[in-house]
């Protein structure tokens, strides 16, 4: 009896799923279908989304001839991969002597990585502002990644972690002679992977999308991050050639959703335990 | 512990505390430099700022109290801002929840294909918003745009959305939505999964009928800790909104689309009023805080832990 209505049901969630998913990815089939359109038959506004006549690739030759393309994207993993590099640099140890260690002063260290949670990154901005600008250091990459090389979230990310191995684990590493560095190079940094992986997606995903930062200590293409870049295609160029736009969109938009496509598990697996945890 | 256990680890016991203390303190220096210059510093300063009429280039500050407090109240433009973000979290939040826990559930009782449709949903998170925004202007273009060209179709004549003072407001909302019910539903996907299944047949035995009274006694309560931390999260991403404001509408037309980082950064980084600006990011912070409150005292009493 409930075999059969099993399988309606399923059948129902299953279309209704289709439908909203296919509603979510308008915005994505209608960016492809225009950045392949020419600007005239984009203008008369035509519910088709296959290009008459096959569609034209001059909205990306275009693109690729007015955007410097490899200078965004080569920015964008310059700033992330920096960011990225300096945050587990300070936060795995930081976060293992939390966890593990006795010091004199760790409560304190604790509480104030539980107060820089509080603060969104926007609040310090105005006098990092200032003080870059006074260091003449805007436009620079070090502008770009030094706000963000400490994470407080880090530090507390990896301190849960760290929590949770086995004190065992250390106290034998240390009976066997080996010293706190050695202790951290040799036992908790290759512990530390499957924490570092899941922060390293959330991270590079918050800053390589990040508009906010880049916007304010960066102007001019030399220095700018993908988000930029588009951002400065769209007023200076293109004004209305939304073919072009649209071509710009989605050459910028692909490399983060590849990288999403090919390790989805991950990603998900990386936002949902971060998202979490914070 | 027997005392052959307590001797044999007793050495390193008495070596570890110098050590261990004087190692504790060398991992934490470099992030507790860090957190001091990058972070404490300047949000101290940033808190002094507020009560200043500094303005970049000045020659000089002045302490000026609570000044640009009393200016912002005046500020009708910094009102709109404020009652703008308060509208666009009133929507957002609400229905990218409401949105994201009914597709968690559909998807949670698929039998296959819940990778594919997670994926589906979660594509506007990794997407470049800036890209994506531009991808909406065009989506909802008064002239050009496939949305209004459908609404012809149908004999309905299309609001200019981005561009008209009455409609920005909601198409930003729908946008953030947009953007916001992927993430709300990885989360939600993560706390269902950790709903044990007997609960469910346990109920269904227990004379539970309906799918809905399931959802009602069993589901709902023990998502609560999920959905408190979504709720909490979601508010505070919907206050801190800016990409969408700076790309499409900077913040008109009139102001109907101000929300109060893009004021922020106006004040700061285009007036210059770096005093004033700083006055409005302590609004901001307050808010966050209260949120933060909100969560860890007032809401956390009343959900249930399973």
């Amino acid at each position: 009896m409930a075999e059969p209505r099993e399988h309606v049901w399923q059948a129902v969630r299953w279309l209704v799923l289709a439908a909203l998913g296919l509603l979510f990815l308008m915005p994505y089939i209608w960016m492809v279908s225009a950045s392949l359109k020419p600007l005239d038959e984009i203008f008369r506004a035509s519910l088709a989304l296959v290009p008459e006549g096959g569609g034209t690739i001059s909205n990306y030759v275009r693109v690729l001839a007015e955007v410097p393309v490899g200078r965004y994207l080569w920015n964008g993993v310059v700033v992330c991969g920096g960011i990225l590099f300096f945050q587990l640099l300070f936060a795995v140890p930081a976060g293992y002597a939390i966890a593990k260690l006795n010091f004199p002063g760790r409560d304190w260290v604790f509480g104030a990585v539980m107060l820089g949670l509080l603060v969104p990154y926007h609040v310090p901005a105005l006098p990092l502002y200032v003080g870059f600008s006074a260091l003449g250091m805007l436009n620079t990459y070090a502008a770009l990644i030094l706000p963000f090389v400490i994470s407080v979230f880090a530090i507390f990310l990896f301190r849960q972690f760290f929590k949770a191995l086995p004190d065992e684990l250390i106290h034998a590493a240390r009976l066997d002679g080996m010293g706190e560095v050695s202790v951290v190079w040799r036992v908790i940094l290759p512990n530390a992977l499957p924490a570092a992986t899941a922060f390293a997606i959330f991270s590079v995903v918050a800053h390589w999308n990040d508009l906010f930062w880049p916007l304010i200590v960066v102007s001019g293409p030399d220095r700018a991050t993908p988000a930029l870049g588009v951002l400065y295609f769209r007023t200076e160029e293109a004004g209305d050639d939304f073919g072009a736009l649209m071509a710009a969109s989605v050459v910028m938009t692909t490399p983060l959703v590849l990288a999403f496509l090919v390790a989805q598990r991950r990603f998900v697996e990386g936002i949902a335990t971060t998202g979490l945890k914070g | 512990m027997p005392l052959s256990e307590v001797l044999a680890i007793a050495p390193a016991q008495r070596r570890a505390p110098v050590g261990e203390a004087l190692a504790g303190m060398m991992l934490t220096l470099p992030s507790a430099v860090a957190y001091l210059l990058l972070l404490l510093l300047p949000t101290l300063a940033a808190i002094v700022l507020a009560f200043t009429d500094y303005e970049l280039g000045a020659p000089s500050l002045a302490w000026i109290g609570l000044g640009n407090f009393e200016e912002l109240l005046e500020d009708r433009g910094f009102r709109q801002s404020l009652r703008n973000t308060l509208v666009y979290t009133a929507i957002v939040v609400p229905a990218s929840i409401g949105g994201a826990l009914a597709l968690a559930l559909l998807i949670e009782a698929l039998t296959r294909g819940r990778a594919l449709y997670r994926a589906v949903f979660f594509l506007p998170v990794v997407s470049l918003p800036v890209a994506m925004a531009t991808a909406w202007q065009y989506l909802l273009h008064p002239t050009i745009g496939p949305l209004n060209a459908l609404l012809r179709e149908a004999g309905v004549n299309g609001p200019a959305w981005l561009t008209s003072s009455d409609t920005v407001l909601v198409a930003l909302a729908a946008i953030g939505v947009w953007e916001a019910i992927g993430f709300n539903l990885v989360l939600f996907l993560a706390g269902l999964t950790a709903i044990p299944r007997e609960l469910h047949q346990a109920a269904e035995t227990d004379g539970v009928a309906s799918a809905w009274e399931r959802f009602r006694l069993v589901t709902w309560p023990l998502l609560g800790p999920t959905t408190l931390f979504v709720v909490t999260i979601s508010m505070i991403r919907a206050v801190r909104t800016f990409d969408s404001v700076a790309v499409l509408t900077q913040g008109g037309p009139n102001r109907a689309s101000e929300v109060l980082l893009y004021t922020m950064y106006t004040e700061g980084f285009t007036y210059f009023r770096l005093g004033y600006s700083a006055a409005i990011t302590l609004v901001f912070l307050v808010i966050v805080l209260a949120l933060m409150l909100l969560q860890t005292r007032v809401l956390d009493r009343r959900v249930h832990y399973g």
